[in-house]
C-alpha cells in the first residue's frame, strides 16, 4: 500500500480518477495452491479464462498463453472447469 | 449471440474489470461481472450497491474498474443509475453527448431483495433504460453470512444458526424474479454463474430492449455456503440441475425456460455438498425437512412450466 494521504489531499468524494489500479494490490501473495498450465494438453477452449475470478489466465488472439501469478489467488476453479485436465494444482512454494 | 471467442476478443481490446481486487479466492462475482461487461459492446457506466463487490473492488485508493463506476449507498444502486441515466438523456437532448452509453447496476441479494427493493421498484416503474444485475449469493456475505430474504429455507446463517431452537432459516426465500416480472418491464431473467454463456446471451438480448432490464444471477459464495473454493461452478450447476434455480427469461411477459435438465436431480444433490445444510443430514427431522424442500422445488418448477405454456400459447 502507498503512504496514506491526509484528508486535505484526498479528492472530493474519494474519487479514483485514473481507472483500475491492479498494481496496488498484487493478490498473488494469497496463493497456497499454484495452477500449472500444460500447453501441450490445452485445446484453447477458454473455459479457464471465462471462469477465472482474478483475470489471471493470460490470452492472446483467443489463445491461452499462460497464468498471471502476480494476481492468481490459487482458487483452483480453472483446474476444475478444464475439460482436458490441462491445469494441475500443486502446493505453492513461493517462487516467482 | 456473444460466443466465448467474442467475449475474449472484447476483453483483449479493453479490460473493463481487472485483477487486483480483494474478493475471496473462488468468488463467483468477478466471473459474472466480467461476463456482463464483456457482453455489452457500447461504453458502460456502472453503479454498485454496497456489498462484497463494492467494498472489495474499491478499497481506497485502489480500484478494479476501467469503466466509470459509482457507489453511493446500500439501498440506492437502482436510484443512482436512474439518476445517471436521466442526466445522460438530458445531455444527449441538448447535444452535449453524442455516443450511445449503456447503464448497468450491480447489487447483491442484501442490496436488492432487502435494502434496495424500494429503489429498484421505483426505477423499474419509472422506466429508466438500464440493466440491473443481482449477484445473488443468498446472504449478507460481506458482513459475515447474516440471513437475507434470499437465503433459502433451512440454510444455516449466523443470524439463523441451525441448532436446537431452529433448523436453519425457518422462512421461505423471497421470489425477487417474480416481483420484478410483476412490474411488467421488457426483460427479466434468471441466470447462474455455472452457465456464463447463457448469461452473456441474456445480457445481449436484454440490451435490445429500451427500458428496465433485470437479471438475477445465482452467485456461489464458497465461504458462506461452506463449499470448497474450487467448487464454485460445480455447486451452482447442481442448483440448476435440481431445478432449485431454473434458468429462464420473461421477455415482454412471455416465459421461456432456457434449460430443462434431462434428468431432474433430487434436491439432496444440491444440499449435500454445502456446509450450511449439513444439519439436515443428521436427524430424522432433517429428512422430513428435505422432503418439504423437495416439494417446494417441485411446486415452483411445475408452476414455471405452466407459466411458460400459458404465455407462449397466448
Amino acid at each position: 500500500m502507498p503512504e496514506l494521504k491526509t484528508w486535505k489531499e484526498l479528492p472530493i468524494g474519494g474519487v479514483i480518477p485514473g481507472g483500475a489500479t491492479p498494481e496496488l494490490n498484487k493478490t498473488g501473495s494469497w496463493r497456497s495452491q499454484r495452477p500449472i498450465w500444460n500447453a501441450e494438453k490445452c485445446i484453447h477452449c477458454l473455459q479457464c479464462w471465462l471462469h477465472c475470478p482474478d483475470d489471471s489466465i493470460l490470452i492472446k488472439e483467443g489463445k491461452v498463453t499462460g497464468i498471471d501469478y502476480e494476481y492468481c489467488k490459487g482458487c483452483g476453479v480453472c483446474a476444475r472447469v478444464c475439460p482436458v485436465n490441462a491445469i494441475e494444482m500443486v502446493p505453492e512454494r513461493g517462487e516467482g | 449471440m456473444p460466443s466465448i471467442k467474442v467475449l475474449a476478443q472484447r476483453e483483449e481490446a479493453q479490460v473493463r474489470f481487472t485483477a487486483g481486487h480483494s474478493l475471496c479466492a473462488g468468488c463467483a462475482e468477478p466471473m459474472i461481472v466480467r461476463t456482463v461487461l464483456n457482453a455489452i459492446e457500447e461504453p458502460v457506466v456502472v453503479a454498485n450497491a454496497t456489498g462484497c463487490l463494492e467494498v472489495a473492488t474499491s478499497r481506497y485508493p485502489t480500484s478494479a474498474w476501467n469503466v466509470p463506476w459509482i457507489h453511493s449507498a446500500f439501498e440506492n444502486a437502482a436510484a443512482t443509475i436512474a439518476g445517471v441515466e436521466a442526466a445522460y438523456k438530458a445531455l444527449k437532448r441538448i447535444g452535449k453527448i453524442k455516443k450511445r452509453i449503456r447503464f448497468v447496476a450491480f447489487g447483491g441479494d442484501g442490496g436488492t431483495y432487502d435494502i434496495g427493493l424500494q429503489a429498484l421498484s421505483g426505477a423499474l416503474e419509472r422506466g429508466h433504460d438500464f440493466l440491473y444485475v443481482v449477484l445473488n449469493n443468498e446472504a449478507y456475505m460481506n458482513t459475515g453470512v447474516q440471513r437475507s430474504s434470499a437465503t433459502p429455507r433451512c440454510a444455516s446463517a449466523t443470524t439463523s444458526p441451525a441448532g436446537k431452537a431452529i433448523p436453519g432459516k425457518p422462512q421461505e426465500r423471497k421470489d425477487l424474479t417474480e416481483i420484478v416480472v410483476a412490474h411488467h418491464v421488457p426483460y427479466v431473467a434468471q441466470a447462474s454463474v455455472s452457465h456464463l454463456i447463457d448469461l452473456a446471451n441474456k445480457v445481449e438480448r436484454a440490451m435490445r430492449y429500451e427500458g428496465p432490464k433485470v437479471i438475477n444471477v445465482l452467485s456461489t459464495c464458497p465461504l458462506g455456503w461452506r463449499v470448497k473454493r474450487d467448487s464454485t461452478i460445480a455447486t451452482a450447476k447442481l442448483a440448476v440441475d435440481t431445478c432449485y434455480w431454473p434458468l429462464y427469461e420473461v421477455v415482454e411477459g412471455k416465459y421461456k425456460v432456457n434449460y430443462k435438465p434431462k434428468e431432474k436431480l433430487p434436491i439432496e444433490e444440491w444440499l449435500k455438498p454445502q456446509g450450511r445444510f449439513r444439519h439436515l443430514f443428521k436427524s430424522e427431522e432433517g429428512k422430513k425437512l428435505i422432503a418439504e424442500l423437495q416439494a417446494a422445488v417441485d411446486r415452483h418448477w411445475e408452476e414455471l412450466l405452466r407459466k411458460e405454456r400459458c404465455t407462449q400459447e397466448a
